[in-house]
């Protein structure tokens, strides 16, 4: 098994499912010869040419309505939002086209594309470049959201958003490209989407999370397991539609639970988690339902204190853990 | 630990007294900073005393209805170090969290939904089980160690027994106190036998009686004389001791027959007063403890109380007394003084009025006619039935078993 990074994990993917299956093409902003801002698609252009990895206009709107029509002639499109922000003029495309196109076309038509996105900040990405977008979609039926937290999650999970036959949104943190390393297994998995994944076993709290913040609340379990608190932890992995099963076993597992997110606190994806908690687990529960999440405020601030106290970090983490673990 | 004091506010610009209307804690009670203390009324304004610290309440200085002037000290609080100055979030580390939490215990009976069903489906009494949440809150895990462990603080009465007779209360009062967490190493004793005989009756003794207490300094040093005199002489002729103790009943017999409501049993709408003087004699083996009556004590003389006490006693030890030998007190005497007690408060033995503790003889300087001389000193402690008895009428039977004991002298004793 090799070692390799988020962003190696995700092109492998790619080029895995593009070998596969010649009706995969990818399309976006500097994904061709320059291989992506990010080098997603590095080295893809030189193997699959011009035909397979189409570099677009600067038209989010037409990059998602490309996709969506060359999904539903049979295509397996892979449109690349350059970074989750830009991705709102295609809201439209995504919402109204994509997600309902199989129930309103009673099942006659589907749009089996995925849709790639950078998000979240810590970068010194400000405003543009930082923002946490998943909760637009999350209460759109007809469409999945995919946010995974390791390498060998990305890769498994984007090879299942690939074979998808309707729409898929993939958001891959950006610092987690370069930032998380992992073991991914060289030959052809797939894990299955809408499931969530116990990242650590535990019994003194739960911790319910995804995304890069999973990272941070495994390194914040780390230092709290010397300290004699156990921490048990799931990631969402699909934070829509959510794993409802998964996050009710996880929360009577202990009865104390934190919910992470790197979002907006009101309205983001763990509002939902608490809700189903709240109506499934009341009995089992030891303590009041706890978030841990970005403030409501406008933007990702730019400068760096401001960022460092939008940002959730580890140890933010830890003093929530341990505020829950010492109720 | 810090004793802080709180002063009468200043509830109003031209305010200058107040009234404590209702004091809104007790002594003994736990409060957080800013919890009302008290109701104060001013010419201006009724309004409530917040407490400024976090802490147990020591004293309470003024009465309610009482009137102080603004500034002067109405309570007093014993407050926990850390919890003095206002710890920020980043000030509560680890060890100062951990002495927060061990004393304030204001979450203990706030229980979370998963605990409460626990407790119920595994039929655990939640006032035995001591949390260690923040704030002494019962955590989940608290509960399923509990589970684990299978010692259960469960409670053995069923909600209809506990509202049905008396007797029940003393046996469920020491059954919780058998239900702390045993750790390895401990060793656990269940309670039969004579020990919960005891254990009940003490219980119900305590519970029950309002106690009063009453010491008086006795000084026996004739008596002592004269019992050193006839000591070897008396063994030698009897074959047993004759010790101090039944100097003791004796003239407690003789009093008591002067003072025949001290020689009383409470029978709740009735007082009543019994004629015959049996006293009972406390009695300790090893790990019980037996009360041996000496029947008609006031018509028996030093000798035969002394042969009795000896006989009671032998009996006693070796497991041989009869139901006969125990029953029909009226009267305790226990002899505290053979271990070498100078002062107890004993706990009367139900239903009796009162019990007379007879502590050791010591040899104490004493004034006597403006001079120091040596005596021998013993102190009588007396727990009386406040129901039944005052303190004149105990004062003076105690006075009178004094004189008795003080004119004990070679020439007045009589042994035989």
């Amino acid at each position: 098994m090799a070692v390799m990074t988020y962003i190696q994990a995700i092109t492998t993917a790619l080029r895995e499912e593009m070998i596969r299956d010649e009706k995969v093409f990818i399309l976006g902003e500097d994904v061709g010869k320059k291989g992506g801002v990010f080098r997603a698609t590095d080295g893809l252009y030189d193997t699959f040419g011009e035909d397979r990895v189409l570099d677009t206009p600067l038209s989010e709107s037409a990059i998602a309505g490309v996709g969506i029509g060359a999904a539903m002639y049979g295509m397996r499109p892979i449109a690349e939002m350059q970074f989750a922000d830009f991705i709102l003029p295609a809201v439209n495309q995504i919402i109204s086209e994509a997600a309902k196109l199989r129930y309103r076309s009673n099942n006659d038509w589907n749009a089996p594309i995925t849709i790639r996105a950078p998000y979240g900040g810590g970068v010194h990405g400000a405003l543009y470049h930082s923002q946490s977008i998943e909760s637009i979609f999350a209460n759109q039926p007809g469409l999945k959201i995919v946010m995974p937290s390791t390498p060998y999650d990305a890769k498994g999970l984007l090879k299942a958003a690939i074979r998808d036959n309707d729409p898929v949104l993939f958001f891959e943190h950006k610092r987690a490209y370069r930032l998380l390393k992992g073991e991914v297994p060289e030959e052809d998995y797939v894990l299955p989407i809408g499931k969530a994944d116990v990242k650590r076993e535990g019994t003194d709290i739960t911790v319910i999370t995804y995304g890069l913040c999973v990272h941070f609340a495994l390194q914040a379990a780390e230092k709290l397991a010397e300290e004699g608190i156990s921490t048990h932890i799931l990631d969402l992995r699909t934070v829509y539609p959510l794993d409802k099963d998964a996050i009710i076993e996880a929360a009577k597992k202990t009865g104390k639970v934190l919910l992470i997110t790197e979002d907006n606190l009101e309205g983001s994806i763990i509002g939902e988690v608490a809700a189903i908690i709240a109506e499934n687990c009341l009995f089992d529960l030891d303590a009041p339902i706890k978030r841990l999440a970005g403030p409501d405020v406008p933007a990702m601030p730019y400068a760096p204190t401001m960022e460092k106290f939008f940002m959730v970090n580890p140890e933010k983490c830890e003093k929530a853990m341990r505020d829950l673990a010492e109720f | 630990m810090a004793i802080e004091q709180i002063t009468m506010p200043q509830l109003g610009e031209s305010v200058t007294e107040g009234t404590i209307s209702t004091w809104l804690v007790d002594v003994g009670d736990k409060v957080n900073k800013y919890d009302p203390l008290a109701e104060v009324l001013t010419d201006k304004v009724n309004a409530e005393v917040p407490s400024s610290y976090t802490g147990i309440i020591k004293e309470l200085i003024v009465n309610e209805g009482e009137t102080v002037a603004v500034g002067e000290v109405i309570c007093k609080i014993e407050t926990v170090q850390a919890s003095t100055k206002d710890a920020s979030p980043e000030e509560v580390k680890n060890g100062e969290l951990e002495e927060v939490t061990t004393n304030d215990l204001s979450m203990k009976k706030r229980y979370s939904p998963a605990v409460l069903r626990l407790a119920q489906d595994h039929n655990i009494d939640l006032t035995n089980v001591d949390g260690t949440g923040r704030a002494g809150r019962i955590t989940r895990k608290d509960i399923e160690s509990i589970m684990k462990q299978g010692v259960r603080a469960t409670s053995s009465a069923s909600p209809d027994t506990s509202t049905t007779t008396k007797e029940i209360i003393p046996q469920q009062n020491t059954e919780k106190k058998a239900s702390p967490v045993v750790h390895t190493g401990d060793i656990e004793i269940p309670v039969t036998g004579i020990r919960k005989v005891i254990a009940n009756n003490m219980v119900k003794s305590k519970q029950e009686i309002p106690h009063a207490w009453m010491t008086v300094e006795v000084d026996v040093t004739d008596l002592v004389t004269c019992r050193n005199q006839v000591k070897e002489e008396f063994k030698q002729k009897e074959g047993f001791s004759i010790t101090y103790f039944a100097f003791f009943v004796k003239a407690v017999a003789t009093a008591l027959k002067e003072y025949p409501a001290i020689n009383s049993t409470w029978a709740g709408d009735k007082i009543i007063q019994r004629k015959d003087i049996n006293l009972s004699i406390a009695v300790a083996t090893d790990n019980e403890l037996f009360v041996p009556v000496i029947k008609l004590a006031d018509e028996k003389s030093i000798k035969g109380i002394a042969k009795e006490i000896n006989e009671l006693a032998t009996k006693a030890r070796a497991h041989k007394l009869s139901g006969q030998d125990i029953q029909g007190g009226t009267f305790t005497v226990n002899n505290t003084g053979s271990f070498g007690s100078v002062h107890s408060m004993g706990i009367i033995n139900h239903p009796q009025a009162a019990i007379l503790q007879v502590e050791s003889i010591v040899k104490r300087p004493v004034i006597i006619n403006n001079m120091f001389a040596a005596r021998d000193m013993v102190n009588l402690c007396l727990s009386l039935d406040h129901r039944i008895l005052d303190g004149l009428v105990c004062g003076r039977f105690l006075a009178r078993v004094k004189e008795i004991l003080e004119n004990m002298n070679k020439d007045t004793i009589n042994i035989y």
